[in-house]
């Protein structure tokens, strides 16, 4: 009944003499690197020509849970479909990985990026051309 | 006529000095505790506010003092504003008769290093600290809410269950000295300090303290994650500032008592007095600090039948025992 109380005292004083090992993590200055399948911002791929592989089906806004995928399709010159627009509300995002998963063309994907915060209401519908980055020169 | 004016003006200088410097180590108090359990938890406290957290009470007192402050609708208003006061005046003022070092002479005057000596020291304390039982129960009462009700009749039945037997613990000590003044209790530990007289007396005054002012593992009316905050919930600003440092101070006064009664007041080799005085306390308050960040609660009931059950028998044996001591010796 005493030893545990004082087996107790003595952890609590062992890890007060020792106030350097502590688990937390100082945020700013000490970021975390997640896992590697860890689902973050998305990203839309390209091929090796720099093409979009997105053809706009729709799959991705169809599966997605929380309704947040918006796009609208297009042809280009040559015929082959695109998406005009695509949009992602950030806010209404889950970040559930459907998208990453039914997508048939293995266009979009799930990235390691979390810091996602603003102040400004209306940053938060990410759009293709401005936020799904990069699209310029990535595969 | 000029001997009660010095004696006036030196008593208002050391009200001036032990008050002040008691607010600056409540406040810091704050910082220490937050500052401990985190490392004790194998995390760290504060540490953005100032260089590891050092300003941290202050942002928090200013933060405390720009809040909106709310009295509830239906809320007694007098008692609501009163209650925190209530509370936090009898434990500032239990400070006024512990004796922090010795008689000291400046300009050939001899002054005590306390503020007055009361030849009822003890009675004193004891009686200021019940005064503040009042203002946790008018708090809750006055909130108009029924769980800040509980809450507070819970506090206050755990406070005056354990003041019994932490009066009783301290009988034995009176016994030994002869005196409820506390500078002669002081005096009279010139030999031994009394915890090795008292060794029984000193743990069950130990345990009546930590739950005579509401702390881990006793904590229970005042704990967040049952009755949202018990008695204090409708407090906002400075009044729940308030609220908290009479916690502190109620922390302070308990263990400056148990250092001048137990572990020989301000009594040591080499260094000046109120040193030794203040080493004592922090290793006190220290002792609490710990007990905090190492045990869960106490369910009330356990503590209710353990303070009646248990310490109060105990007290009374101990009474009985050093009785049967001093006159066997």
């Amino acid at each position: 009944m005493i030893r545990p109380l004082i087996q107790g005292l003595a952890l609590t004083l062992k890890h007060f003499l020792n106030p350097f090992k502590v688990v937390t993590m100082q945020y700013p200055d000490e970021k975390w690197t997640p896992y590697p399948r860890f689902r973050g911002l998305h990203e839309l791929q390209r091929d090796e020509n720099g093409k979009e592989k997105c053809v706009a089906c729709g799959l991705c806004s169809t599966v997605c849970p929380a309704e947040c995928i918006e796009l609208e399709g297009d042809e280009n010159k040559k015929g082959e479909r695109f998406a005009k627009t695509y949009e992602i509300n950030m806010l209404r995002c889950i970040f559930c990985g459907y998208c990453e998963e039914v997508c048939p063309e293995e266009a979009i994907f799930l990235r390691q990026d979390y810091e996602l915060a603003s102040e400004n209401g209306k940053d938060h519908i990410y759009n293709k051309n401005k936020l799904l980055v990069p699209l310029k020169k990535k595969k | 006529m000029i001997e009660t004016l010095i004696f006036l003006v030196l008593t208002i200088i050391k009200i001036g000095v032990v008050v002040g410097v008691l607010l600056l180590i409540i406040a810091y108090l704050m910082w220490v505790e937050r500052k401990v359990i985190a490392h004790m938890q194998v995390r760290l406290g504060p540490m953005r506010v100032g260089w590891h957290g050092l300003l941290q009470p202050i942002a928090d007192g200013l933060k405390l003092i720009f809040k909106e402050d709310i009295i509830p609708t239906h809320a007694s208003k007098v008692v609501f504003v009163l209650a925190p006061v209530i509370a936090t005046v009898p434990a500032l003022m239990a400070i006024a008769v512990i004796p922090f070092g010795d008689t000291i002479s400046i300009f050939g005057k001899s002054i005590d290093m306390v503020i007055t000596d009361v030849n009822i020291g003890i009675l004193f304390i004891l009686a200021v600290t019940s005064v503040g039982v009042y203002g946790v129960i008018l708090g809750g009462w006055s909130s108009n809410n029924k769980y800040s009700l509980l809450g507070a009749l819970r506090s206050s039945a755990q406070m005056i269950s354990y003041e019994l037997s932490l009066g009783l613990s301290l009988i034995g000590v009176i016994m030994i000295s002869q005196s409820l003044s506390l500078v002669d209790i002081v005096d009279s530990q010139a030999k031994y300090w009394f915890v090795i007289l008292q060794p029984l007396g000193f743990l069950i005054y130990a345990v009546s303290a930590i739950a005579e002012t509401n702390r881990c593992p006793f904590d229970l009316p005042e704990a967040e994650t049952e009755l949202v905050a018990g008695f204090h919930t409708e407090y906002s600003s400075m009044k729940f500032a308030l609220f908290f440092m009479a916690e502190y101070a109620n922390i302070i006064t308990v263990s400056a008592v148990a250092v001048t009664f137990f572990f020989g007041g301000w009594r040591g080799p080499y260094l000046p007095p109120v040193v030794w005085f203040l080493i004592k306390m922090a290793l006190c308050i220290f002792f609490f600090i710990w007990l905090r960040s190492t045990y869960p609660r106490f369910r009330y009931d356990q503590l209710m039948k353990f303070g009646w059950k248990i310490l109060l028998p105990v007290a009374l044996l101990n009474i009985l025992i050093t009785g049967l001591v001093i006159i066997l010796l």
